[in-house]
C-alpha cells in the first residue's frame, strides 16, 4: 500500500518507539523539558510526519493521518506521564526536605483563662436564663436599710448579729457591705413588675478570717420567684431541676427545718451528689424558703394576693465540693495556675 | 445548746440504745442543726480505791513522789481488772492522807485523750495504776492534786465503779439553736422538739415543781423609758432561802451535767441557779440575802451611775441600761450579770433568788453595750417564758433545800403584768397552699395542740392562741412552718413552676461575659482579689481622701476599698512572682468604690413599699461603684522556643487586651497620650471612644514597680466598663460591601518626633474622605534621610469606591487631601 512519498507505519512506529525511549530516559523534569522539542517540537520526527501529511493525496491522507495522529497521541500520553511521574518523585524529595519536627514547633500566643468562680456563676446564670428567669445585680456597698430593715431583720432582732458585718464609715450613713445578695431582691421586687422571676449572683462579705473553708469576700447566688399561688412544692421543683443540672440526673435534694429573718417556712438545703469524692453523698448547699410576708410588705406587695419563695448557696462552696477543691486559699490568691486547670471549662 | 442524754431522759423516754448522734439525727429533723458529741471520753476499769499507806520518796529531779499502797477491791475479792485487791501505785500528788477514798484508773482504763493506763516500772517501782485528778478524768480543771472523793461529799465502797459514782457514763448531743427558738436553750425546749420529732410523749419538767410562796420583800418595777416602747418585765419573782451552807459540794450527778452542757462547776449555790436556767430556760440569780439593802427597786441607769459587776469589772452605764438596784445603788444589770457586792459566796448564809423576765430587746442592747454576752443575756435575747419564773424558783428552792441544807423563807416578792397571748387566725387550707402539701385539718389542729398552742374553731378556720414560750409565733406563715416541720419536710412534692418568657441576660451582663471571655482566649488569665486595700495603695492611682473606709476592716493597713483594680493585680503579681510564676497576663473585673457622703439616710418604715422619694433619700448615700476591668502584663509575651527568642511584654501587651475589650463590646478604642496617675509619664495614654475617656493604658510607673518588687517595665490597663457600655453601640447596621478593584498607595509623613502618629493617621483619614477603605500604620522611622527631631510615618491607604473602579489618580487626589490636613495640623510633611 505504501509508496515513496506516503507516510508507512513501520517508519511512524520507529519514530514513536525513538521519542519512547528518550521520555524514558529523563530523570528529571528539567531533563525532560529540555527534550520537550525533539519529541514533540517543531522539529521533531512526528512534526516532520504532519507536514508530510499537507503533502499527500487525498486517498492517502486519511490512511496516513490516522497512523500520525495515533503515534502522536502515544507519544504526547507517554511524555505527560512521565511527567506526572517525575513531579511527584521531585515533590517527595521536596517534602521530604520541607520536614520539620512539628511537635517541636513554638507558641504564637499565650494560653488564658476565666476564673472558675465567675464560670460558675455564668452556668448556674444559664440555667436560670434557660427557664425564662432574669438576672438582677445590685451594689456591694449597701443601705443597711436593704441589707437589714426590707428583709424582716430587725434592728435588735440577734439574727441581725449573727451576720459579721463589715461596717462603713461614717456609721450614721448606715452603709454596709453587703453580706449577702438578698437586697438585690428587695431591689427587683422595687423595680420589677410581679410575676418576679429573678436571680442574684454576686460578691458578698463577712467579717470571717481567711482559712481553708472561710474567705471574708465570697460569692452568692440567690433566687426569687414572686407569683400569684407559688408554694414550697414549687420551690422544691425549681431547686431539684437546678440540681441536677449542677449534679447529673441522679442528684436529688433535701430541706431541713431552719431559720432565716427573710423567709417563713425556711429550709436548710442538702444535695445528693453522685459525683462526691469518696461516694455519692448529702452535701450542705444553702438556705431557701417561702418569702416572708413581711418582706413582701416592705416592697408593696401584697401577701395576700401573692406568695414567693427564695434560694440561696455560695458559689465558693458549690465549687469546692462540686470540683474538689479542697483550699480556699487557692479560690482568692489568685494564683494564675488555679484558673489554667480550668482554662474555660468547668 | 449541749443537752446531757440522762438529763434529756428524765423528760421523754430515749431508746435504751439512744446515743448522743441518734437524738441529734431526730433533733435536726425539726430544725436543729448538729454541732458535736461531748463525753467524758473515757472507758473504765475506773474504780473507788483507798489509800492505805505510802512513803513518800524524794527524788534526785527534785520531785518527790509517794509510794502508795491502794485497796482497789474489798478484801479477798478480784479488781474490777481481775487483779489483787491491794496496788502499788506511784502518785505525784502530796493532797492526801492515809484514809483518803480515790479515783483509781486500773490498768486496761483509757483516759482523755486516748491515755492508756497499764502497769509500768517508774521511779523504781512497779505502778499498778494511776490515782487520777479531777482533770484527768475530765470531770474540772483541777489538776493541782489527785480528786479526794470526800471533797465532793462522797463516801462509797472500795472498789465501787467509779465511772457510775461520778456520772461519767454521760454524754451529751449539742445542737445549734436557731434565734427564733429561744426555748431551746432549755432541756424542757430540747425535750419537747424531741418529742416533736419521734412522737413519744413529752413530760414538761415545768410541772414537776410546785409553787412556793412568798411575800413582803420589797419590789418596784419604775421604768420611766422602756426601749421602743416594751413592756420592761412581764414577771418578777423573788424568794429567799435560809440557813444554807454555802460550803457543801455539789451533787456528782449535777457537778457532771454541768461539765456535759459545757458550764464549770463553781459553788452550791451558783451551780444550782445555773443548772435551773439550763433545766428550764429560765435564768436565775441568786444574791446575798444579808447583802442586800432594803426592797429592789428595777429602773433604768442614772447618767453617770457604775457598777461592778460578778467578773469584778467597773462598769459605766447608760441611760438604756435597765438595773436592779436596793437602797446601795445598783447591784444588778437586769437579765446580763449580777453586781460584786451582793454575790453569793461560801460564807453565805441566806439566798435571794430572783427569777424575772425582761424585755429581750432591753436586754440585747445592753449586752452588745457592755460587749458582755451571758448564758443569762443569750437567753433573754431570744426571749424566755414569761410564765416560767416562779415554778423556776420553786425548783431553785427544792434544789437547796435538798443540797445545801436550807430551808424556804417566807419573804419573797411576786410581780406579773403578762401580755396576752397572740391570736392568730389559720385559714383553712392556708397550710396546704403555701406548702403544696394536702394537711388533713386534725393533723394541723394536733400539731399546733402538740406545741402548746390553744386551739378554736372559727369561721374561716383556727383560732391559735400561741404558747408563752413561743414568741417568734406571730403570723399565719409561723404557724404554717410548725405544721410543716413537725409533720416533716420530707412530704413537701417537687413541682417545677413555669416562669412568664424571659429577655435573656442584658446588654451589659453580655458585653461583660463577651470582654472577659475574649481576653482569655487572647492569653489572659481572669482573677479575682479582695477589694480591700490601703490608703496608700489608693493614692497610687487615685484619689484616697474619696475612699470608702471600713469601720471594722480585717487588717487596719488594708481598712478601705479599692478605687481601682490595679492594686489588687499588683499584689496578685507580686504572689504570683513569689511562687515563680514569673510570665503574667492577668486581668480582673469587678466594682471601685468612691464615697459620696451626704446627709445620714432616714429609714423608711417597712410596713409598705417606701416612696419614690425615701427610695432617692437611701440611694444618694450609696457610694459610687462602677465595674472595671483591668490588665496587667510582665515577663515574657513567649518564652524562648525553638526558632524564636523570648518576647518581652510591652505596654503594647496591655494596649492589645484594651483593644480586645473593646472590639467585644463593638467599638474600636482610640488613643490619646496621656500622664495617668501611677502610671509610666512617657508611655502612657488614655483610651477614648469619641470624645469620652472610657480607660487608661501604659507602662506602670517604674517606682511603683520597683516599690512592689515587679520588674521595671510592667504593662497595665484599666477600663471603667460603666462608661464603655454607655457608649457601645445598641447594635450594629451593616455597610454593603464595595467589590470593585480597590487602589493602594503608601504615604510616607514627616512629622515631629512628638507629634503622636494616632493623631496624624486620624488627620489623613479626615482629608482623604469617603474613599479611603483603611488605613494602617505601617512604619515608624527615625534616623539619616530624616530631620533631627523628626520622625517619618508611613501608611498603607487602601481606596475603593462603591460605583467605579478607582484610577490612581483619584487616589492619589484623596490621599493628597489627606495629607492636606495632616500638613495644616501637623505640618506634615511628604517623605522624598
Amino acid at each position: 500500500m505504501s509508496n515513496s512519498e506516503g507516510i508507512s507505519q513501520a517508519e511512524v512506529s520507529k519514530s514513536v518507539e525513538t521519542a519512547l525511549a528518550e521520555i524514558s530516559k529523563a530523570s528529571s523534569i528539567a531533563e525532560l523539558k529540555k527534550a520537550k522539542g525533539s519529541i514533540l517540537g517543531d522539529g521533531s520526527a512526528l512534526a516532520g510526519f504532519s507536514s508530510r501529511l499537507g503533502k499527500l493525496a487525498a486517498d492517502q491522507k486519511a490512511e496516513a493521518g490516522k497512523i500520525v495522529g495515533s503515534a502522536r497521541a502515544k507519544v504526547t500520553e507517554a511524555f505527560e506521564s512521565r511527567e506526572s511521574e517525575l513531579s511527584a518523585v521531585e515533590e517527595a524529595k521536596l517534602l521530604e526536605k520541607e520536614a520539620i519536627d512539628v511537635t517541636a514547633l513554638g507558641r504564637i500566643a499565650r494560653t488564658g483563662a476565666r476564673h472558675p468562680l465567675s464560670l460558675l456563676q455564668e452556668k448556674i446564670s444559664d440555667v436560670f436564663v434557660g427557664m425564662g428567669w432574669e438576672i438582677a445585680e445590685g451594689p456591694e456597698v449597701e443601705s443597711e436599710w436593704f441589707n437589714f430593715d426590707a428583709l424582716n431583720f430587725d434592728a435588735d432582732h440577734p439574727a441581725r448579729a449573727m451576720q459579721d458585718t463589715f461596717f462603713v464609715e461614717p456609721t450614721q450613713q448606715k452603709l454596709v457591705l453587703r453580706t449577702h445578695t438578698s437586697p438585690v431582691q428587695v431591689r427587683s421586687m422595687l423595680d420589677r413588675e410581679v410575676p418576679i422571676y429573678v436571680l442574684c449572683p454576686g460578691r458578698v462579705f463577712r467579717t470571717d478570717e481567711l482559712d481553708a473553708t472561710h474567705t471574708p469576700v465570697f460569692h452568692q447566688v440567690e433566687g426569687l420567684a414572686i407569683d400569684k399561688g407559688l408554694s414550697m412544692a414549687n420551690l422544691r421543683g425549681t431547686l431539684e431541676h437546678f440540681a441536677r443540672i449542677m449534679f447529673g440526673e441522679e442528684a436529688k435534694i433535701r430541706l431541713r427545718p431552719s431559720f432565716f429573718p427573710f423567709t417563713e417556712p425556711s429550709a436548710e438545703l442538702d444535695v445528693w451528689h453522685p459525683g462526691a469524692k469518696g461516694g455519692a453523698r448529702w452535701v450542705e448547699w444553702g438556705g431557701c424558703g417561702m418569702v416572708n410576708p413581711n418582706v413582701l410588705r416592705a416592697s408593696g406587695i401584697d401577701p395576700e394576693v401573692y406568695s414567693g419563695f427564695a434560694f440561696g448557696m455560695g458559689i465558693e462552696r458549690t465549687l469546692m465540693f462540686r470540683n474538689e477543691v479542697s483550699d480556699m486559699h487557692d479560690m482568692v490568691e489568685g494564683d494564675v495556675r488555679f484558673s489554667a486547670q480550668f482554662g474555660m471549662v468547668l | 445548746m449541749r443537752v446531757p442524754l440522762s438529763w434529756l431522759g428524765e423528760y421523754v423516754d430515749l431508746p435504751s440504745d439512744a446515743t448522743a448522734t441518734t437524738v441529734m439525727d431526730q433533733l435536726v429533723r425539726v430544725g436543729f442543726e448538729e454541732e458535736a458529741v461531748h463525753n467524758f471520753d473515757l472507758t473504765g476499769p475506773l474504780v473507788v480505791g483507798q489509800v492505805l499507806e505510802f512513803v513518800a520518796e524524794p527524788q534526785a529531779n527534785g520531785k518527790t513522789i509517794r509510794w502508795c499502797q491502794v485497796q482497789v477491791a474489798p478484801d479477798g475479792a478480784k479488781a474490777a481488772d481481775g487483779g489483787a485487791s491491794i496496788r502499788g501505785i506511784v502518785c505525784g500528788a502530796a493532797n492526801f492522807e492515809v484514809g483518803d477514798k480515790v479515783v483509781v484508773s486500773l490498768p486496761g482504763a483509757v483516759l482523755p485523750g486516748n491515755f492508756v493506763i497499764s502497769a509500768r516500772s517508774t521511779y523504781g517501782h512497779t505502778s499498778d495504776g494511776m490515782i487520777a485528778s479531777g482533770k484527768e478524768l475530765n470531770l474540772s480543771d483541777d489538776h493541782d492534786g489527785i480528786l479526794r472523793l470526800a471533797s465532793m461529799g462522797l463516801d462509797p465502797k472500795v472498789g465501787a465503779d467509779a465511772i457510775e459514782l461520778l456520772g461519767l457514763f454521760d454524754s451529751a448531743a449539742e445542737i445549734n439553736v436557731l434565734p427564733d427558738r429561744g426555748y431551746c436553750l432549755s432541756i424542757r425546749g430540747v425535750a419537747r422538739e424531741y418529742s416533736h420529732a419521734t412522737g413519744v410523749k413529752f413530760r414538761d419538767p415545768a410541772q414537776n415543781a410546785k409553787a412556793v410562796n412568798g411575800e413582803g420583800f420589797g419590789l418596784s418595777i419604775q421604768d420611766a423609758a422602756p426601749i421602743r416602747g416594751r413592756k420592761t418585765s412581764q414577771s418578777f419573782v423573788l424568794r429567799t432561802v435560809t440557813g444554807i451552807d454555802a460550803s457543801k459540794p455539789t451533787p456528782t450527778w449535777m457537778r457532771a451535767r454541768l461539765k456535759l452542757a459545757g458550764m464549770r462547776s463553781i459553788s452550791l449555790a451558783v451551780d444550782i441557779t445555773n443548772y435551773v436556767m439550763l433545766e428550764l430556760g429560765q435564768p436565775v440569780h441568786a444574791y446575798d440575802l444579808d447583802k442586800v439593802k432594803g426592797g429592789l427597786i428595777i429602773r433604768r441607769a442614772k447618767k453617770g451611775e457604775t457598777l461592778k459587776t460578778l467578773d469584778g469589772q467597773e462598769r459605766k452605764l447608760s441611760e438604756e441600761d435597765l438595773l436592779i438596784t436596793d437602797e446601795s445603788g445598783p447591784i444588778g444589770l437586769a437579765g446580763v450579770m449580777g453586781g460584786f457586792t451582793s454575790e453569793v459566796s461560801e460564807t453565805t448564809k441566806n439566798v435571794l433568788i430572783e427569777t424575772a423576765h425582761f424585755d429581750g430587746i432591753s436586754v440585747a442592747r445592753t449586752a452588745r453595750r457592755h460587749k458582755l454576752f451571758s448564758e443569762a443575756s443569750k437567753r433573754y435575747e431570744r426571749g424566755v417564758d414569761p410564765r416560767i419564773g416562779e415554778l423556776a424558783a420553786a425548783r431553785v428552792i427544792q434544789l437547796l433545800e435538798l443540797h445545801a441544807g436550807g430551808k424556804a423563807g417566807s419573804l419573797g416578792s411576786t410581780y406579773s403584768d403578762f401580755e396576752p397571748a397572740t391570736e392568730i387566725s389559720l385559714p383553712t387550707g392556708f397550710a396546704s397552699e403555701l406548702m403544696g402539701v394536702d394537711y388533713k385539718q386534725d393533723e394541723i389542729e394536733k400539731v399546733l395542740r402538740e406545741i402548746g398552742a390553744v386551739v378554736s374553731a372559727e369561721k374561716t378556720g383556727l383560732k391559735v392562741a400561741a404558747p408563752s414560750w413561743r414568741p417568734d409565733l406571730l403570723h399565719k406563715t409561723d404557724l404554717v412552718e410548725e405544721i410543716a416541720r413537725i409533720t416533716g419536710y420530707d412530704r413537701i412534692p417537687s413541682l417545677l413552676p413555669v416562669a412568664p418568657p424571659g429577655r435573656g441576660l442584658t446588654r451589659e451582663q453580655n458585653f461583660r461575659r463577651s470582654a472577659l471571655n475574649s481576653l482569655a482566649a487572647a492569653g489572659c488569665t481572669e482573677i479575682l482579689s479582695y477589694p480591700f486595700v490601703s490608703s496608700d495603695s489608693n493614692n497610687l492611682f487615685a484619689d484616697a481622701t474619696k475612699a470608702v473606709v471600713l469601720a471594722n476592716p480585717i487588717q487596719e493597713e488594708a481598712g478601705a476599698l479599692r478605687m481601682s483594680l490595679i492594686p489588687g493585680l499588683i499584689e496578685t503579681a507580686a504572689r504570683n512572682l513569689s511562687r515563680g510564676l514569673t510570665d503574667l497576663a492577668i486581668v480582673e473585673h469587678g466594682s471601685v468604690f468612691v464615697s459620696s457622703i451626704s446627709k445620714p439616710p432616714v429609714f423608711p418604715d417597712t410596713s409598705a413599699r417606701p416612696t419614690a422619694e425615701q427610695i432617692a433619700n437611701l440611694e444618694q448615700g450609696i457610694p459610687s461603684q462602677p465595674k472595671h476591668l483591668a490588665g496587667l502584663f510582665l515577663g515574657s509575651r513567649l518564652g524562648s522556643q525553638p526558632g524564636s527568642k523570648s518576647i518581652a511584654v510591652g505596654v503594647e501587651d496591655a494596649l492589645g487586651a484594651a483593644r480586645v475589650v473593646g472590639a467585644a463590646v463593638g467599638v474600636e478604642l482610640d488613643l490619646r497620650q496621656a500622664k495617668p496617675k501611677g502610671f509610666h509619664s512617657g508611655r502612657s495614654a488614655e483610651l477614648m471612644v469619641g470624645k469620652v475617656v472610657v480607660g487608661v493604658v501604659g507602662e506602670l510607673s517604674p517606682s511603683v514597680s520597683k516599690s512592689h518588687d515587679l520588674p521595671r517595665t510592667v504593662g497595665v490597663f484599666e477600663i471603667n466598663l460603666d462608661a464603655l457600655f454607655a457608649v457601645a453601640p445598641l447594635s450594629v447596621t451593616a455597610k454593603p460591601l464595595g467589590t470593585l478593584p480597590a487602589a493602594t498607595q503608601d504615604l510616607s509623613l514627616v512629622v515631629k518626633i512628638e507629634t503622636p502618629a494616632a493623631e496624624v493617621l486620624a488627620a489623613v483619614r479626615e482629608g482623604a474622605g469617603e474613599l479611603l477603605e483603611e488605613i494602617l500604620l505601617t512604619d515608624d522611622y527615625r534616623g539619616s534621610n530624616v530631620p533631627e527631631g523628626s520622625k517619618s510615618l508611613t501608611f498603607a491607604l487602601r481606596f475603593r469606591a462603591m460605583d467605579r473602579t478607582l484610577t490612581q489618580a483619584e487616589a492619589s487626589e484623596a490621599r493628597d487631601a489627606g495629607v492636606a490636613v495632616a500638613k495644616q495640623k501637623f505640618s506634615a510633611e511628604i517623605r522624598s
